[in-house]
């Protein structure tokens, strides 16, 4: 831990950004001490990124000191960051998939370096901090773990005192991000400090020793995460108790409501997943959660249940007993199954359309008798849309800043919530949903996944795609993994465990085939 | 040294809605430089083009005249563009449209019941939309790209006009002109007040289209179909929309719009066909769909000031001696004005010095 009388390597003192009269960072006070592993917690919205962004030059502060190894410092600009010791290594990787792990390294330097001495230098440093890399790998033949690796690699070049990792752990299977972990002990070890953000409270607990928590732009707390409890460090994310997940665990199982069969399907673009021999039934009453780290073919596996892309053989997929594999996603709807995809903007929603509008592009033709008249010519009922769209808000408690406001104006926990309320409003019997709470606040994801084990709790079958795993826990009655467009056969929740997932993630399916038996509750 | 466009993160409300305003402020402007630099008075140029045509009744209707196809056309061109269908063929649907209007009056001259004319108006709006399924089965089918097709298929258009008026359809009373017979009296589409000029309901057909339209983008499913596959192909799909449907709705919609201007031109304003009906109404119509924002009512009002340059460029040439090609540099300047002045609005320029740091700015 620190002394006192140590200068902290980075301080800040007041930061203030604004966007019009919007504070996204409001006087922020911040002190990250050599050698440490601090934590940036706070929901989506709360001003992390922004912080962040000021951190590393992208952004420009309204207002407040950066006091860097005890001098104010500037920092106009990205290059500025890494040239007096700041890396960073963002969640979304920028990385060129037909270059090689060595060429995309070496674009990122500002000098000009041969690309042997870059190579070198790269595998000296992988290995020195247990970061296993091929030089001369193609990065679109690599795992999103070992692309990870590449970025942070890429940091460590610079030599940095201070790296700045964005939610490092989101696209990592549980044992990538333990190898991560060993990797972040190592530059604490050195005496290089990390900032960690994330929304993830037991990683949190592990890793860092000290937390500073944002809420609404302002520091809420500051506190040593091992002194506190999950619930304790939600509470001053969210403001309020997180309301955690009830389910009925002796819940009465149904008919069968959704199926696959030996679902195969071909990847459409060379960068898609192919599905291979997919199988599985969802009896009404339960949760069915396929859990799997991105891109393994969840994206492909929603397209095919959902029809936005329908199959030749019309046995693939049944709903309600009802052969629909051949069926768009129109007809699928009518047979009762909705669908929540993973993408809310430009997919479940058109931004610059109004929430109603949004409300009819999931049901125009579900509830068409409801939403349109004329017949044929097909007139909207503008009224009776807009006053559906208020009953979904306030069921699931949609805040937003007018009447019926464009879909893109809503934070996306907001929008989310719409999105499902949407689908949960016409009581689906069979619901499909991909990445339900991605990106989303603590206290929506909470509030839908309440409404996802509701709907099931109600006779309605639930399939939930999910990356997050604390998330396939709270929810699912039985847990199957997808990998490499491979689903493994489900498990009963309670007979799952973070390893065991953590496996058939890496897609040891061959190891399991006793699972069938186990699938017999 | 490098010029950048940069995304603005807000959008001014007030630009967008005075955007065609300033560029046709802007397009006086450049067209009185241009008028001074020709050794012209500017005023008195810009007083024949845009004041003159205005101030006399007969001269109205001339401009409602002109008006009607470049609505017409246009309505049916925002319906494509706001679903993310390119129709630049619209010239060719207009003289195909023409063309099969015209069969009735051409090669059945001797048939003249009264009610002649609902099928030539009908044939024309199918012989427009033949002529648009050609790129629309081209791009739903084998993915073609529909602005090249369609383009193409204009100077076709163009070429078979002109083969058949000197050809099978000529006259063979007419002293071997290139046109073909005078429509009979019940196959000329009649004048709205024929006492005090020559505006014919062509005009009404475009007002009744822009209407129509506008209610049915903002009241009927279809309407919302359009928006939301032109917005977003991804979540058009979610709804259950085809996008290939839409191609083909889209084209044949336009290219029925266009037929019909081509056929109401053809039997209202000039009474048979000639190698050249058109001064370029199915391609000025793109600026009118885009001066007018792809709105119907914006359209509507495009389409007079795209008519006023046509008229006024035809009374330049009399009152002040310069070419008609007046016309199409005053078209081009505010197609150009208005294309920067959208771009200005979504994006800003950045002059970016050296090399170093704009690699900086990318790695953000």
């Amino acid at each position: 831990m620190t002394e006192p009388a140590a200068v902290p390597l980075l301080s800040i003192r007041k930061l203030t950004k604004l966007f019009g009269t919007f504070a996204a960072c409001n006087g922020i006070d911040l002190n990250i001490m050599p050698g440490e592993i601090h934590a940036l917690l706070g929901e989506n919205g709360a001003g992390k990124s922004t912080l962040v962004k000021m951190l590393f030059g992208v952004l420009a502060p309204t207002s407040g000191q950066i006091v860097w190894n005890g001098k104010p410092v500037t920092i106009p600009s990205p290059g500025d960051a890494r040239h007096i010791g700041i890396g960073m290594v963002f969640q979304h990787f920028s990385l060129f998939e037909a270059l090689t792990v060595a060429e995309n390294i070496a674009l990122s330097l500002d000098d000009n370096i041969p690309l042997s001495k870059v190579a070198d230098e790269a595998a000296k440093l992988s290995k020195a901090y247990g970061l296993p890399l091929d030089p001369s790998a193609h990065v679109a033949d690599l795992s999103v773990g070992e692309r990870q690796r590449i970025e942070i690699v890429r940091a460590l070049l610079q030599n940095p005192q201070l790296i700045i990792l964005d939610e490092p752990t989101s696209v990592l299977t549980p044992q990538e991000a333990d190898k991560l972990f060993e990797t972040l002990d190592k530059l604490k070890s050195e005496g290089r400090s990390v900032l960690y953000i994330s929304h993830r409270l037991e990683e949190v607990q592990r890793i860092c020793d000290r937390a500073t928590v944002l809420r609404h732009g302002k520091v809420t707390g500051a506190c040593d995460p091992r002194q506190e409890t999950p619930a304790s460090l939600a509470r001053m994310m969210v403001g309020a108790e997180v309301a955690s997940v009830e389910r009925d665990e002796t819940q009465e199982l149904g008919d069968v409501l959704l199926s696959a069969r030996n679902l195969t399907v071909p990847a459409r673009t060379p960068f898609a997943v192919t599905l291979k021999d997919i199988s599985f039934e969802v009896k009404a009453g339960e949760v069915l959660a396929i859990a799997g780290v991105a891109g393994n073919g969840q994206g492909e596996l929603f397209d095919a249940l959902s029809g936005e892309f329908p199959q030749a053989d019309r046995n693939s997929v049944s709903i309600r007993g009802v052969a629909a594999g051949h069926l768009g996603i129109t007809d699928r709807r009518l047979l009762g199954a909705g669908f929540v995809p993973e993408e809310r903007h430009g997919h479940a929603a058109v931004p610059a359309l109004t929430l109603s509008e949004n409300l009819l592009l999931a049901r125009n033709q579900s509830d068409r008798n409801v939403f349109l008249s004329g017949g044929a010519l097909g007139i909207i009922r503008h009224g009776t849309l807009t006053d559906a769209a208020k009953r979904i808000s306030e069921t699931m408690d949609v805040r937003k800043s007018a009447e019926d406001p464009p879909a893109g104006s809503l934070s996306g926990g907001n929008l989310q919530k719409f999105i499902v309320g949407r689908e949960l409003d016409r009581q689906p019997s069979v619901l499909i949903v991909n990445q339900p709470t991605w990106g989303v606040d603590a206290g929506a994801a909470s509030r839908i996944r309440q409404a996802l084990v509701d709907l099931a709790r109600n006779g309605s079958a639930v399939v939930v795609i999910s990356q997050d795993l604390d998330e396939i826990f709270e929810v699912a009655s039985r847990i199957a993994v997808i990998s490499e467009g491979k689903l493994s056969a489900p498990f009963p929740a309670g007979d799952m465990n973070r390893e065991k997932i953590g496996l058939l993630m890496g897609g040891m399916h061959e190891k399991n085939e006793g699972a069938e038996a186990a699938d017999a509750h | 040294m490098r010029i950048e466009l940069e995304r603005r993160p807000r959008l001014s409300k007030f630009f967008m809605a005075a955007s065609p305003l300033i560029a046709f402020a802007m397009t006086i402007v450049a067209g009185a430089i241009m008028f001074a630099a020709l050794g012209k008075n500017p005023i008195e140029a810009l007083d024949a083009i845009f004041i003159m045509p205005l101030m006399e009744v007969w001269s109205l209707h001339e401009l409602a005249i002109k008006a009607a196809p470049l609505i017409l056309i246009a309505v049916g061109l925002s319906i494509c563009y706001r679903s993310n269908n390119w129709n630049i063929g619209a010239e060719g649907q207009f003289i195909m449209g023409a063309i099969f209007g015209s069969i009735l009056p051409v090669v059945f001259y001797g048939w003249q019941p009264e009610w002649l004319l609902l099928p030539m108006l009908i044939m024309g709006m199918i012989g427009g939309a033949l002529y648009a399924a050609v790129p629309a089965l081209l791009k739903a089918h084998f993915n073609t790209n529909e602005i090249l097709t369609s383009l193409m298929l204009v100077y076709i258009a163009q070429l078979f006009l002109d083969w058949l008026v000197r050809g099978p359809w000529r006259n063979p009373e007419g002293f071997n002109f290139p046109e073909t017979r005078q429509f009979a009296p019940v196959g000329v589409l009649p004048e709205i007040f024929s006492e005090s000029g020559r505006a014919h309901w062509g005009f009404v057909f475009a007002l009744v289209a822009a209407v129509g339209v506008a209610f049915m983008m903002k009241y009927t499913l279809k309407g919302f179909q359009i928006s939301v596959l032109g917005q977003s192909e991804r979540a058009g799909r979610f709804a259950g929309f085809s996008s290939r449907g839409m191609i083909w709705f889209s084209m044949l919609f336009s290219g029925a719009l266009a037929g019909l201007a081509g056929i109401s031109e053809v039997s209202g304003a000039i009474g048979q066909l000639r190698p050249v009906i058109s001064p370029g109404y199915g391609f000025t119509a793109i600026i009118v769909a885009f001066l007018g924002r792809l709105n119907p009512f914006g359209i509507v009002a495009a389409g007079l000031v795209l008519a006023l340059t046509y008229l006024g460029g035809e009374g330049a040439q009399l009152s002040i001696g310069v070419s008609d090609k007046v016309t199409r540099v005053f078209q081009g300047l505010l197609l150009f004005f208005v294309l920067s002045c959208d771009t200005l609005i979504l994006y800003r320029i950045r002059l970016v010095f050296s090399g170093k740091r704009a690699a900086e700015g990318d790695a953000a």
